[in-house]
């Protein structure tokens, strides 16, 4: 350790030191008025033009107070099943550090392509498999590979905050989609059209939905894949929950006819085996998809993280009762979360998948603000729910409940919401 | 066994002392259903009890525990209920299980002293006819208890708010 605060300026360190002394400690942050070296930095247009994220403030909140009970985790509360961490440590001990093939481990590929038969899709896996750094990644590089600059990417909104500046970062222009809580957030035919969809190139569908937890049934995909082969939609499927589908089956939309050739479905370990850490995904499709997404891949990513890898391995052969465990917990907390609002007198679509809730408080709050009411919530009991609009504008006038936290918890945490509203 | 019915055990396995009203608003039933579902568990013999774990290193009370592996040999007139109906009787049995391998049954046994379990080996397992050999382990600590964790732990490194 050396006396120097900063830590930046060892003098063993025999790198070519920089001129100007810039970078005192912290990271840059885009938000400090410009020097003449942040002059150097300037964003590039595309960068500049995706707003910073609508969950920030209240992450900065949320983690200042210790009293704070949050209900706006995005990940599991679970820890990743050990036959997952053990085949990690496994791996190290083994010394298995070196890159795998650009497309990921040709047993995992197997494996992967072995488990999706589940969900009725069929996939190659040496041509039609692409392993990535979570599904994060895979959603990446869908639309780097897919959108030319300019053209038109459908977006139902509310929707995962990551796809409108994913669009953006690749030069595509982002075309809202408004489902709607009378629709139980479903995606339908008429939403699409309404919003000009019929014209676009590419549609992103979300289902289970963050932040809504809506799911689609049958009948409803099979619509939005009519209106996908009509109009010559191509379709990136981001099923990253579909393992948390708590009423009836998972439906892909890849699965209706004419769709497999048009849909490239992402999924990955974050959720069902509680692994987001691990940063693992993949995405499938038709071989010329895959080849495009790997072109991408190879170039900017070499390959996804050895080690996790192995625990996803291990993931899908050893921990099926593990993941089952969970999602029976999830469910249960879900009937309880979704209950307690009802008699609270809130508004809520019945959540079938993923782990949030998303209760109407446009009643509630002044204005029908759903960031106002978050933030009243958060300073005058200290319970952190995502306002709605931070996923998009289809959001107002709603919040996120995450139920990916303990059931002693959620009860604090639906008594204070009660006291709140009295 | 239906969803609901399924979904009321593992509440009541996380969590015995859950009410009828957080009970039913996790399964979906409304309260009388959960009743009437308690009600059969519990007829049927599916639901044996509800009961505490607690850790006794916490109190001030003495506690000692030890597991015993006893070994027995069958006759004609002696079966393995007859000499668990035998052994179960003693209130400082906490559970007796019949078990594979080296061993019959394994008896979790637990009193205020060595010497109240020493005595409850020696004079009320071992004199049995059909007990040919006794193991006794002693309890040193517990670290879980039927799902439940003795060792305080807070691993919650999440972040607050993620998207």
């Amino acid at each position: 350790m050396s006396g120097n605060e900063n830590g930046n300026e060892t003098g063993n360190d025999d790198r070519p030191a920089t001129d100007g002394g810039t970078a005192e400690g912290s990271p840059p942050t885009g938000e400090e008025e410009g020097g003449e070296e942040s002059a150097r930095f300037a964003p590039a247009d595309r960068v500049e033009s995706v707003p910073p994220s609508g969950i920030r403030e209240f992450f900065e909140v949320a983690e200042n107070r210790d009293d704070v009970i949050s209900l706006g985790v995005g990940e599991p509360d679970f820890t990743a099943p050990w036959p997952a961490r053990s085949a990690a440590i496994d791996s190290l001990e083994r010394g298995r550090t070196s890159y795998t093939a650009n497309r990921g481990m040709p047993a995992l590929r197997r494996a992967i392509s072995g488990r999706v038969t589940r969900y009725d899709q069929s996939y190659d896996p040496d041509s039609e498999v692409l392993v990535t750094t979570g599904a994060s990644e895979a959603v990446d590089l869908a639309f780097r590979a897919f959108v030319n600059p300019g053209d038109t990417v459908a977006l139902p909104t509310p929707t995962y905050v990551s796809y409108e500046p994913g669009v953006r970062f690749a030069g595509g222009e982002p075309l809202p989609v408004h489902t709607r809580h009378e629709d139980d957030w479903a995606l339908t035919p008429e939403a699409l059209r309404e919003a000009g969809a019929d014209e676009a190139d590419v549609l992103v569908l979300c289902y289970p939905n963050n932040p809504t937890g809506a799911t689609m049934d049958a009948d409803e995909m099979d619509a939005v894949a009519a209106f996908c082969r009509e109009h010559d939609l191509l379709v990136v499927a981001d099923e990253i929950y579909a393992a948390l589908t708590y009423e009836g089956d998972h439906q892909s939309v890849a699965t209706r006819p004419g769709m497999r050739e048009r849909t490239v479905v992402i999924n990955g370990f974050s959720k069902a085996y509680a692994m987001t850490g691990l940063r693992l995904g993949y995405a499938m499709g038709p071989e010329a998809a895959i080849d495009a997404m790997t072109k991408v891949h190879q170039y900017a990513m070499l390959s996804a993280p050895t080690t996790a890898q192995h625990a996803a391995l291990a993931a899908i052969e050893r921990c099926d009762d593990e993941v089952e465990r969970m999602r029976r917990e999830y469910d249960r907390r879900r009937r309880y979360v979704v209950s307690r609002l009802r008699e609270l007198g809130i508004e809520v679509s019945e959540p079938g998948g993923a782990f949030y809730a998303f209760p109407r408080v446009a009643e509630l709050a002044p204005d029908g603000d759903a960031r106002a009411f978050a933030t009243e919530l958060l300073e005058a009991e200290g319970v952190a729910a995502v306002p709605g609009t931070a996923f998009g504008a289809g959001g107002e006038g709603h919040i996120r409940i995450s139920y990916a936290t303990g059931l002693d918890d959620l009860k604090e945490a639906m008594a204070r919401i009660e006291r709140f509203l009295s | 066994m239906d969803e609901a019915t399924r979904s009321l055990i593992d509440a009541l396995v996380a969590d015995a002392r859950e009410s009828t009203a957080d009970l039913a608003r996790q399964t979906g039933l409304d309260e009388a259903a959960v009743e009437e579902r308690l009600g059969e568990l519990e007829e049927s013999g599916a639901l044996r009890g509800y009961t505490a774990i607690v850790d006794w290193d916490a109190t001030d009370e003495e506690r000692v525990s030890a597991v015993v592996e006893v070994n027995v040999e069958l006759d004609r007139e002696t079966d393995y209920d007859d000499v668990a109906r035998r052994i179960a009787e003693s209130p400082a049995v906490d559970s007796l299980r019949l078990m594979s391998g080296d061993y019959d049954f394994a008896v979790n046994v637990s009193g205020s002293s060595m010497g109240d379990v020493s005595r409850f080996v020696s004079e009320e397992v071992a004199p049995l006819p059909a007990v040919t050999k006794t193991v006794t382990h002693y309890v040193m600590e517990t670290f879980k208890e039927r799902g439940v964790r003795f060792v305080d732990h807070d691993d919650d490194d999440r972040l607050s708010v993620t998207p």
